[in-house]
């Protein structure tokens, strides 16, 4: 038993440790982008590739969700005879939670794990030590653009998601179940309030993108500088990022109402 | 130890009772050794002595656990960060494998340092590429991408690089690894002409022994457990019987064999176009 509790604390001991680096990482990447240059050239191009090469997955998944979620409504509400409020379930489902929270697992899963395994790379490959003996702080020039383009993407990305989604909804209510158009198109719109529900949806998809954004690149930046080490990070961003992102989640939505 | 002191004037850095360990495994144990201006020095050792991590020192790429290195008169082992980035620009490292920045192409990152340090413009910036692939012996290499490099090619680059701000101290590590016969004559008459014309302090790492005694002006012997230090030809006949046997030692030959089945497997030695045009 006092074994037990002396592995726990020197666990939390550690994970304290590590909270305290992950700050101070993110100081130095604040601390860099006050810092000209801009680098505008970099933050596109990786805004490109957190952002817009995961457009597919994410229409393609919000499309699935918002259809799984009237079908399920529909089911749901006709029990109770309510049918016609579709529309504002599967619209303050997808706005509330299932955008944000399921975009933040695909992005991880898909660019947050990327982003960890470039970095990791450039690190195995001592191509961060070149940048820094050619006098360039490495979190400048590479982790600083990176972390940013998941911030913006992640919110734009709910976005898609949400849209997709509410189209996905309205084909199964409307086509399939014969909903009329007309009843929920009115629903969704009169459930749906611009401050608490689609402002608390995309201040919950900045925190999800800072999230996956710090800790995708601080996993690449602080790999062992082997292939064992390149994959161990990768995996670790995948499950780290997912979990924080579902516990932040809860907080967020326990806090602020959204 | 046996080895020929250097004035303080006279040496541009200087390693004075450096203690190093990776976690709890110690690699340099009260390491002093200096580097003499505008020389080329030379670090010879064998395979995990600790060569690549004396030039990290310098660079203040690692910290050392005790003791200082001064690089010009200045102690960097208690700098912060921030400083040590003004201490590198005047410093070039040519990196083992190249470290070359595998998204950018050759012009890319030779431009990199500049486009980073200076305000030259765009045809400028080019130029001085041009100017420093020439003096490294490539040519129509701009638009090739690091992973389309030969070996050799990759050396050249990385050398090119290093120069490209004018370092006054130029790190090289391990210039012939990996390299055929005629690459490696070819770099090492490179390495000579470019500390005789542009002058600078050059400290070359390697275990290649008869290329860097015949480049060097200044050795640094890393022998187990002890440093010695001094002109090739005084530790040629040094009475250390471990010095004349490291010296003597027939790596050449299973140098070339290495080189030779790496060629091998590299294949064809020039690059390939990108696009097949
Ligand atoms: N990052 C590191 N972590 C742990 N051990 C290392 C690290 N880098 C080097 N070493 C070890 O330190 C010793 C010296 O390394 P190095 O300076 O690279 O030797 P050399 O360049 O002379 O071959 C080697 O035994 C190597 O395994
Ligand atoms: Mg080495």
């Amino acid at each position: 038993m006092a074994r037990l509790i002396r592995r726990l604390g020197r666990r939390v001991g550690r994970m304290v440790e590590e909270l305290g680096r992950l700050a101070e990482f993110t100081g130095h990447i604040v601390t860099v982008t006050m810092r000209p240059p801009l680098r505008i050239r970099e933050f596109v191009d990786e805004v490109f590739k957190t952002g817009v090469l995961s457009i597919l997955i994410i229409g393609i998944s919000g499309m699935a969700v918002g259809m799984v979620l009237g079908l399920q409504g529909y089911t749901t509400l006709v029990r109770f005879g309510a049918e016609n409020s579709l529309g504002a379930v599967v619209g303050l489902s997808l706005i509330r939670e299932m955008g944000p929270v399921l975009t933040a697992l695909l992005t991880t899963g898909r660019a947050g794990s990327a982003i960890t395994a470039e970095i990791g790379a450039m690190k195995a490959t001592e191509q961060l030590d070149g940048l820094r003996m050619m006098a360039v702080d490495p979190v400048d020039y590479v982790i600083r653009p990176k972390a940013w383009a998941m911030v913006v993407s992640m919110p734009l990305l709910s976005a898609l998601f949400i849209v997709t989604g509410i189209a996905g909804g309205y084909v199964v209510g409307v086509d399939l179940m014969g909903i009329d158009s007309g009843t929920f198109l009115s629903s969704l719109e009169n459930a749906v309030d611009f401050r608490d529900d689609v402002a608390g949806s995309i201040i919950k998809s900045v925190i999800f993108g800072t999230l996956v954004g710090l800790i995708s690149t601080y996993r690449g930046y602080t790999a062992a500088p082997t292939s064992a080490g390149v994959s161990a990070a990768t995996t670790s961003t995948v499950v780290i990022g997912s979990v924080s992102v579902l516990i932040f989640d809860y907080f967020i939505t326990a806090l602020w109402g959204v | 130890m046996n080895s020929q002191p250097i004035p303080d004037s006279d040496a541009h850095v200087r390693l004075d009772r450096v203690e190093m360990a990776y976690g709890n495994r110690p690699v340099l144990r009260g390491v002093s050794c200096a580097f003499p201006t505008g020389a080329i020095s030379v670090v010879l050792g064998g395979s995990g002595s600790g060569k690549s991590t004396i030039l990290k020192l310098i660079g203040g790429l690692l910290r050392a656990q005790a003791g200082r290195v001064l690089v010009g008169q200045r102690d960097i082992t208690s700098l912060k960060e921030s400083q040590l980035y003004q201490v590198r620009r005047r410093l070039g490292m040519m990196f083992q494998n190249g470290a070359l920045l595998d998204s950018l192409s050759v012009l890319e990152n030779l431009a990199f340092p500049l486009r980073e340090h200076s305000h030259l413009s765009r045809e400028e910036i080019q130029a001085r590429v041009h100017e420093r692939l020439f003096a490294v012996g490539l040519q129509d290499v701009d638009d090739l991408m690091p992973r389309e490099l030969s070996g050799g090619m990759v050396k050249r680059v990385a050398l090119a690089r290093a120069l490209m701000q004018d370092p006054e101290i130029l790190l090289v590590d391990e210039p012939f690894s990996g390299l055929d016969p005629l690459s490696t004559k070819l770099i090492e008459a490179l390495l000579v002409r470019i500390n005789r014309t542009l002058g600078m302090t050059m400290i070359v790492v390697s275990h290649h022994i008869p290329s860097t005694m015949r480049m060097a002006d200044h050795v640094v012997l890393l022998l187990p457990g002890c440093v010695v230090q001094g002109v090739p030809s005084t530790l040629r006949d040094s009475e250390d019987v471990r010095v004349r046997r490291f010296l003597t030692e027939d790596t050449d030959t299973s140098d070339q064999i290495l080189a030779h089945t790496q060629d091998f497997e590299a294949g064809e030695h020039k690059p390939q176009r990108r696009g097949g045009a």
